[in-house]
């Protein structure tokens, strides 16, 4: 199954990611679980103000509030996103010992303060790697499908 | 003695879609021991290799964050509720001098 997301809110995570460049910017992608369908890309604050080009952190409680307000928007989780500020939209080690399972995680690399590229990658059950997940974009009535963005 | 465990959304393809565990346990290490013994396959997702939590994984007991209180020994009491609260974190890697 692969990610969907509208040409517009997959614009907006871009604006958001190279808005904040040259730090990591991070936030919740939101919509419908069951079909993996981001319907509305949230943004969260950035915690990590000691290393904010190369870590991202929100505490679970903001977290949470956060959810529960999507929750009674009608919104689910599909999983979150963040960007890498000069690196590319593979995941890091530090990613993956941080991700949560039955979560996509969108990562845009934001190169020189543009984006560059935008990949999905949701964690292996064992935890050892994190796996691709394609990203359908919407285009109205239909998809395009799309590996890499 | 019951304790309610609040299960995270993205854990609970684990506990067969359920919210809320019920457990006994006279500590919160005990109640989260009974959970991992009900559902197994959490476990890997809430502690590392070591046992220890995972950096990422926040317990409160009735709102408060065990860290508070004495961590994973702390006491519980008939009709405590126990959250499985998760941060979200992460980063690129590359060395950046001192990131922890």
């Amino acid at each position: 199954m692969s990610l969907r997301i509208s040409a517009l809110e997959l614009a907006r995570l871009h604006r958001l990611a190279a808005g904040g460049y040259p730090h990591e910017v991070c936030g919740i992608l939101a919509g419908r679980r069951a079909d993996r369908e981001v319907l509305e890309v949230v943004p969260l604050v950035n915690e990590r103000a000691d290393s904010p080009a190369n870590r991202y952190r929100v505490d679970g409680l903001l977290v949470m509030k956060a959810e529960q307000e999507l929750e009674a928007r009608g919104l689910e989780v599909v999983g979150y996103y963040h960007s890498h500020p000069d690196h590319p939209s593979r995941y890091s080690d530090y990613d993956r010992e941080h991700a949560l399972p039955n979560m996509s995680y969108a990562i845009v690399s934001v190169m020189a303060g543009e984006v560059a590229e935008t990949a999905c990658w949701r964690l292996s059950e064992d935890r050892s790697v994190m796996d691709a997940e394609q990203i359908e974009v919407g285009t109205g009535p239909a998809t395009l499908e799309r590996s890499c963005l | 003695m019951s304790v309610e465990i609040r299960i995270p959304t993205a854990l609970r393809a684990y506990t067969d879609s359920a919210a809320k565990v019920s457990v006994q346990g006279g500590t919160v290490a005990a109640a989260l021991g009974e959970l991992v013994e009900q559902h197994g396959d959490l476990k890997r997702h809430l502690r590392d290799d070591e046992g220890r939590l995972r950096s990422f994984v926040n317990i409160y007991l009735n709102d408060e964050d065990i860290r508070a209180h004495s961590g994973e020994a702390t006491p519980l009491s008939d009709g405590d509720v126990l959250m499985i609260v998760p941060s979200i974190a992460g980063g690129r890697s590359g060395a950046l001098a001192g990131t922890p």
